[in-house]
């Protein structure tokens, strides 16, 4: 069933489209923080006729599936005249789809600032601008890190579904492979092999860099 | 002879309370005070504040001079850090006006109305005021030299070179020299405490608010904070709100002490007069009470309490 000589020649064809896989994921991931963020501030509005409409739409793109939105931008709007490449699509739907996911881990880590830092701010007399950037922001981060780095690999692993909009990535590259020999195992089991070895370092990387954060913490606190 | 008799009997107020936002500024008001040579820094007029259906003040008035040291006592829950913390402007009165060195707070004139203070307004008469928090409130993530120069870069404008300076002297003074690179984690309480005191002292506010600075440490680190205070209050020039559970320490350096309860200012008066002399009957039970609390942890560095001097 299984043959090893011509799993090895696929390797390099799969190889070849890895950086493809990854623009997409770090692409997806840096939209998906930038765009987290005024989606957090949004919500966190004083006044309902910004936050309700955003938290509205926030959950919307949440509790829908990402597939369906991707196809939405690829397929879709095109009649609408906006004409997306498949990885332009890929990359905007990653991002959209998990903005919302990231915005709830700002929100986490902007709540975790304590009121007296608010009111120590107020009382030095900075303004909202000055105690958001120079208080609130530089210590909602930090704890952030980790959950960050475990988003980013979700996204990672999400990227097989970017094939649905045609994007060259791995799993299209493997389905083409297979189609072409009529051997599917070993491409699509090389695939997983690909992804188990990038994202499994990767989560080890991500709980050391939690670990070194909270033990920095405790030492600090400690002294 | 201090504060006696130009500060108000509050309970003889007339209500001056509810609509006040509509009232004109005329010229100082004649009815109450007896003298009105200095004009006062601080200035609560009909201050109430609730907080849903809780009353926690209830149409206060009072008067505090450019210089004054004036200490609240009174039980938790008294209102008396709420008193201060509407002078910090965090929080927002519920009726009621507070003047700050002759001008408004929360409100200003516009078509020579009161209305309710914009944010660059409270902005501006902010910066009269300082606070230290009882939970220190430093910015964890600068270090100490940081937290005391930040606003006076942000906010005053000040060239760091000179900011820096100023903040170095003033660590100096309250005894931290050697610790300006450390991180607040790295700090005691006390030493904490000393820092925000600093960086509270270097904006030069005309009214420094201390919000039970000491309830907070362990009891041995109690006394090098206080005895910062009590240095800066030596200094004269600045007025000072002082919220304090340390009768001793109110004792020493206050011109005047209020005793608040269930929202009102019920006694006020010299240290002696409060302390040897109480009038009313809830002071006397509190300072009885008080008494006899501190007995049961006789033990405690800050000293020996002989508040009530009734018995």
């Amino acid at each position: 069933m299984w043959d090893w000589s011509y799993a090895w020649s696929i390797v390099p064809e799969l190889i070849k489209v890895v950086p493809i896989t990854l623009i997409a994921t770090f692409g997806g991931f840096a939209v998906a923080c930038l765009l987290g963020l005024p989606i957090a501030l949004a919500r966190r509005a004083r006044s309902r006729w910004i936050s309700w409409p955003v938290t509205w739409v926030a959950e919307f793109i949440r509790s829908t599936p990402l597939l369906i939105q991707l196809i939405v931008l690829f397929y879709a709007l095109p009649n609408y005249g906006i004409v997306l490449s498949p990885m332009t699509a890929g990359i905007l739907g990653l991002g959209i789809h998990y903005s919302t996911y990231l915005a709830e881990v700002y929100r986490g880590g902007i709540e975790s600032v304590p009121k007296g830092q608010w009111e120590a701010s107020r009382a030095l007399n900075l303004t909202k601008a000055q105690t958001w950037l120079r208080v609130v922001l530089p210590q909602s981060v930090p704890p952030t890190i980790p959950v960050m780095g475990n988003y980013l690999i979700v996204m990672f692993k999400e990227t097989p579904t970017l094939s649905a909009i045609t994007l060259v990535e791995l799993l299209t590259t493997a389905k083409a492979i297979g189609s072409h020999s009529f051997r599917y195992v070993e491409a699509i089991t090389l695939v997983g092999v690909i992804f188990l070895l990038l994202s499994y370092p990767s989560g080890l990387l991500v709980r050391r860099l939690e670990l070194h954060l909270k033990r920095r913490e405790r030492s600090v606190e400690a002294k | 002879m201090i504060g006696q008799t130009e500060t108000l009997r509050e309970t003889e107020q007339p209500d001056v309370a509810p609509p006040a936002p509509e009232r004109r500024r005329g010229p100082e008001e004649p009815e109450t005070n007896v003298k009105e040579e200095i004009r006062p820094i601080v200035r609560y007029r009909g201050i109430t504040k609730s907080f849903g259906s809780h009353q926690v003040l209830d149409r206060i008035d009072l008067d505090i001079r450019p210089g004054e040291k004036v200490a609240l006592i009174g039980p938790s829950g008294s209102g008396k850090t709420t008193l201060a913390r509407l002078l910090m402007t965090l929080e927002e009165p519920t009726s009621g006006t507070i003047e700050v060195d002759g001008e408004q707070l929360w409100h200003m004139e516009r078509k020579g109305r009161l209305v309710p203070a914009d944010e660059k307004h409270l902005h501006r008469v902010r910066g009269k005021i300082g606070m230290v928090f009882q939970h220190f409130n430093l910015f964890p993530h600068m270090n100490i030299l940081r937290n005391v120069t930040e606003a006076m870069v942000l906010v005053q404008r000040m060239p760091k070179e000179e900011a820096e300076a100023r903040a170095l002297a003033m660590l100096e003074r309250v005894g931290l020299q050697e610790r300006t690179k450390h991180y607040p984690a790295q700090l005691s309480g006390g030493q904490k405490q000393r820092v925000a005191i600093a960086r509270a002292l270097v904006m030069q506010p005309n009214i420094m608010l201390f919000d039970e600075v000491t309830s907070a440490l362990d009891p041995e680190l109690v006394g090098e904070v206080l005895d910062v205070i009590k240095n800066v209050a030596a200094e004269g020039e600045m007025a000072m709100m002082l919220i304090t559970h340390e009768m001793d320490f109110a004792r020493d350096i206050a011109d005047r002490v209020l005793f608040t309860d269930g929202g009102r200012i019920v006694e006020q008066g010299t240290p002696e007069q409060i302390f040897e002399n109480p009038r009313s009957e809830r002071l006397q039970s509190f300072l009885t009470r008080f008494r006899g609390r501190r007995a049961d942890d006789a033990g405690t560095s800050a000293g020996s309490m002989t508040a009530a001097g009734r018995e």
